[in-house]
């Protein structure tokens, strides 16, 4: 063991959760080491070029709570990170028609009230609603969840702390909360509205990267995850970073470097070196050995507890626990080089439509019976999916003149009947694009390369467990002091000195780096600096 | 990109300030010539021609046409006759506003309500029980208000109806050089004025009609920085500027009743329930805990602050529509909403929410004042509103 191998703290993962804990880390001025088992950081945050000219955000492709913290004590901007605004969600139909919330008020009340002038009053009402919910529910984001179960002074004035912050709710709004934390996204929005792609569209936000469809009770809340993003002074809900979600992941890289962290890349990690209980190090796949009184694992608590550690090392409930936590991969990626844009019969030619979202989520119905086919094992045949074209939000992502597309779908299960293959995720690709084409007929002809990802290779290529990409389903059950599992969603864990900070932590999902930067200043005890 | 109203291909060729504003989803002239000074005068001393299409018109008929509005509004609809119009709040269950128009009693069972924001899905939702259709007009009925002493003679050149018995915030319905309209002596000026309703269809013919007619009396298209100027003279509060409608306020606070905007007068707590009665009737026993009034800057104060600085005070031609705190000595007892140099009176105005405590006509408060990048008090009274009410408003021939 050379003195080059010890540090003060390893951070097993280069995701982004594991980069913003070892910046953090290293602004306090702790000696970091960050252990990435592939060739490029950013874990599913990752930008690369698999055909030349053409970028591809490989998995994730929009950031939306990225929180502003972290960017400012990053000073992330400095260091190359960019956000351009997503300004519009174009629903297509399959009539022909279409439905587009645009980013200015007036034109988007226009295009609902062509469909219903009752919803397009009862959309600002709902935002209103959903505005002051996100108020409400905000600082939990932003705090280590308490233990329920434990007396300790600090839990129970925790748990003080929330029941007085939600007595300040006013009545429709505790009512509201309440509706949205046990019912499904369907029924929720059933109350509210009544054109169908509207409530469609809407409700896939509460679906995504769950294994639920609209009508499955608790998919309401994520409902609320659309408006948190904007009280934070974003002035829209979702971005996308300039260079793809890769240059989230350098940015906040070079930031951590900045402060002195060691970041190395095909530095796979085997294993965590638990002596009397404690993490004392971690062993590398090719034999080398860190050492470091902190160790902190970026992985999905699967891998984290189940693979990293022995399970002679940690309680059997706990293990348990871990076994139990849902992690089912529900979505695959499909990612296109493009010669021409998609041209939609709905608005053709280029437009400005084109620089935003596009889901193909027509109905409520069509969406869940694309979860249908997923719940009895077989990939959806006519999928939802969340579109975007990067190339034409930042025209660095191909040559001039052409264009990528990203294409995020569900379902996909990761326990797919029969298990995944080659061809069958080929298939996938295929279903993906003849649905697609029904919107667009030019597609299929304009694809000069196409790069399918179902969980399977997800899982394998980018090491999340059942290629689930929020390290474990965003359902109530598993959120708060539920994440991963309750007594540790503190950020510690049954080995001392053996922390997490991955998605599968308080408060996960997306590309947030909350459970990074909480985790980093629970190990330092406060805030640092 | 944005909509024009019916009148756009009339309004967009005379509007050589190119300065449109978006009022609704529509765009409007802020003003036609490059300065809004001449439009402010015609509106006092001609007559003033105001695209006012963008307004949300709701046509409501039915046997409980009435019974359902009663339930809707403040005022008491069961009182008003044929051919009248109301102005009138209507209030949510907590009786905050929800938004104010006029309401019009075209018929028996007929009613078009004039709002400033959608209020479709709030007045079907409140119309559960009653044997009424609600139908959003608000795209295919034009409006123009034409204000201003010789709006009474130009109507006449155009139209066989009954101008001269036409009263204050009556109507009619009327042919104007063969185009069906609707005439109501009505307005947002405070002055001598009517508003014209017509299908969109007609509305570029109606145009040319009027300032056909007009053009010898002093026609003048007027867009809404002088509008604001009139409005703010008249004492007529404006949405949005002057009170957060209910639902749209993110809390409590920013919420107003009818008698904290000086509409206590609109609010008849004698007729069957209400949507907000029950929440008005008890505050009508309490009394509001703001006032809406009328606040006119002190001339020779205003001169004292800026002579400090070696200036002569700097008047605001263009209507500022910004919160500016009132105080009484060091005490922030209140806030101006909006406020313009009126052109008319020579006064500082402004209207101002005003703690009950300091809201009696006669106090002095002090409004705050930036003076060369300082905040500075002058020194205020408290008036009531209107500023400006000439005879000729009701006034019948």
């Amino acid at each position: 063991m050379t003195a080059g191998h010890r540090f003060d703290a390893i951070v097993i993962g280069g995701g982004h959760n594991g980069l913003v804990n070892a910046a953090y880390l290293a602004m306090a001025g702790k000696r970091v080491v960050v252990l990435e088992k592939r060739h490029v950081l950013g874990g599913a945050a990752v930008t690369e070029e698999i055909y030349p000219g053409f970028k591809y955000c490989v998995c994730s492709y929009v950031v939306s709570l990225l929180r502003p913290e972290i960017i400012r004590d990053l000073d992330l901007p400095r260091h190359g990170l960019e956000i351009l605004p997503l300004e519009s969600t174009l629903t297509p139909l399959p009539d022909g028609d279409h439905l587009v919330r645009w980013a200015d008020h007036d034109q988007t009340r226009r295009e609902l009230y062509r469909h219903s002038p009752r919803d397009a009053e009862a959309y600002d009402d709902f935002g209103k609603l959903m505005y002051q919910l996100a108020v409400a529910v905000k600082p939990i984001l932003a705090m280590v969840p308490p233990d329920p179960t434990s007396l300790s002074p600090k839990d129970l004035l925790g748990f003080a702390r929330l029941a007085r912050h939600f007595r300040g709710l006013g009545e429709e709004q505790f009512h509201a909360l309440f509706k949205l934390m046990t019912m499904s996204a369907a029924d929720y929005l059933d109350e509210w509205f009544e054109t169908e792609p509207l409530k469609a569209t809407m409700s896939a936000s509460g679906i995504i990267g769950t294994f639920l469809g609209p009508r499955s009770p608790g998919t309401a809340y994520v409902l609320l995850h659309h408006y948190l993003g904007e009280i934070d002074g974003a002035m829209r809900a979702w971005g996308f970073a300039r260079g793809g979600t890769g240059a989230v992941s350098e940015s906040i890289a070079s930031a951590a470097r900045r402060f002195g962290a060691d970041i190395r890349t095909e530095a796979g990690v085997a294993q965590v070196i638990v002596k009397n209980g404690k993490a004392v190090g971690v062993a590398l796949e090719n034999g080398d050995e860190f050492r470091a009184p902190v160790v902190v694992s970026a992985l999905d608590p699967k891998r984290t507890f189940l693979q990293m550690v022995e399970p002679k090392d940690l309680p059997d409930d706990f293990v348990d626990a871990i076994r139990r936590f849902k992690i089912r991969g529900s979505s695959g990626k499909v990612n296109l080089a493009l010669s021409e844009l998609p041209d939609f019969t709905c608005l053709p030619g280029v437009g400005p439509h084109l620089r935003g979202a596009i889901s193909i989520s027509p109905s409520v119905d069509y969406l869940e019976r694309a979860y249908d086919d997923a719940k009895y094992g077989a990939f959806s045949r006519r999928p939802y999916m969340d579109i975007i074209i990067p190339s034409m939000i930042d025209p660095g992502m191909a040559p001039p003149g052409k264009h990528v597309m990203s294409i995020f779908v569900q379902y996909a299960p990761s326990d797919l009947d029969g298990g995944w293959d080659e061809t069958k995720r080929e298939a996938f690709g295929d279903a993906v694009i003849d649905t697609l084409a029904e919107y667009a007929p030019n597609l299929p002809g304009a694809i000069l390369h196409r790069q399918v990802l179902t969980p399977w290779d997800i899982e394998r290529e980018m090491g999340l467990t059942q290629g689930n990409i929020f390290h474990g389903e965003l359902t109530l059950q598993q959120l708060f002091c539920m994440r991963p599992t309750v007594g540790w969603a503190d950020f510690t864990t049954p080995v001392r000195n053996y922390y997490q900070c991955g998605s599968g932590t308080h408060p996960g999902g997306g590309i947030t780096g909350a459970s990074g930067r909480l985790a980093a200043l629970k190990i330092l005890g406060g805030r640092p600096r | 990109m944005l909509r024009g109203t019916p009148f756009h291909s009339r309004t967009s060729a005379l509007c050589q300030a190119r300065n449109w504003r978006r009022w609704a989803g529509y765009v409007t002239a802020g003003s036609y010539e490059l300065t809004h000074e001449r439009e402010y005068y015609a509106i006092r001393s001609a007559a003033a021609l105001i695209d006012v299409s963008p307004l949300f018109k709701y046509m409501i008929r039915g046997p409980d046409a009435v019974r359902f509005l009663d339930r809707v509004v403040t005022r008491d609809v069961s009182r008003c006759a044929e051919n009248q119009v109301l102005y009138t709040p209507w209030c949510d269950e907590s009786g905050k506003v929800v938004d104010d128009g006029t309401l019009a009693r075209l018929g028996e069972e007929k009613f078009r309500l004039t709002a400033a924001e959608p209020n479709l899905r709030w007045l079907h939702d409140n119309a559960v029980g009653f044997d009424v259709t609600i139908d959003d007009i608000s795209d295919s009925t034009a409006a123009l208000a034409l204000q201003g002493p010789t709006s009474r003679e130009i109507l006449k050149c155009v139209t066989d109806a009954d101008v001269d018995a036409l009263r204050f915030f009556r109507s009619t319905p009327a042919d104007v050089r063969g185009i069906p309209v609707t005439i109501s002596r009505t307005g947002y000026t405070g002055d001598l004025g009517y508003e014209i309703w017509v299908d969109a269809e007609n509305a570029e013919p109606l145009w040319d009609a009027v300032i056909d007619a007009g053009t010898s009396y002093g026609i003048t298209p007027v867009g809404m920085l002088a509008l604001d100027v009139a409005r703010i003279e008249a004492g007529l509060i404006l949405i949005d500027v002057d009170y957060v409608p209910a639902r749209r306020a993110l809390i409590e606070s920013r919420k107003s009743s009818p008698f904290e905007l000086g509409l206590g007068w609109t609010v008849k707590l004698d007729k069957e329930s209400f949507v907000g009665s029950g929440a008005l009737s008890k505050e009508r026993q309490d009394g509001p805990t703001w006032e809406l009034r009328g606040l006119e800057v002190d001339w020779i104060a205003l001169e004292k602050v800026y002579a400090e600085v070696g200036l002569p005070p700097q008047l605001p031609t263009v209507a500022w529509r910004t919160s500016v705190p009132v105080y009484d000595g060091g005490r922030q007892i209140g806030y101006a909403t909006s406020g313009c140099w009126s052109p008319i009176l020579k006064k500082y105005i402004a209207l101002a929410h005003l703690h009950a405590s300091h809201s009696r006509p006669g106090t002095d408060v002090y409004m705050e004042v930036t003076v060369e990048h300082q905040r500075r008090k002058a020194k205020a009274r408290v008036v009531e509103t209107p500023f400006f009410n000439p005879e000729r408003k009701r006034a019948t021939t």
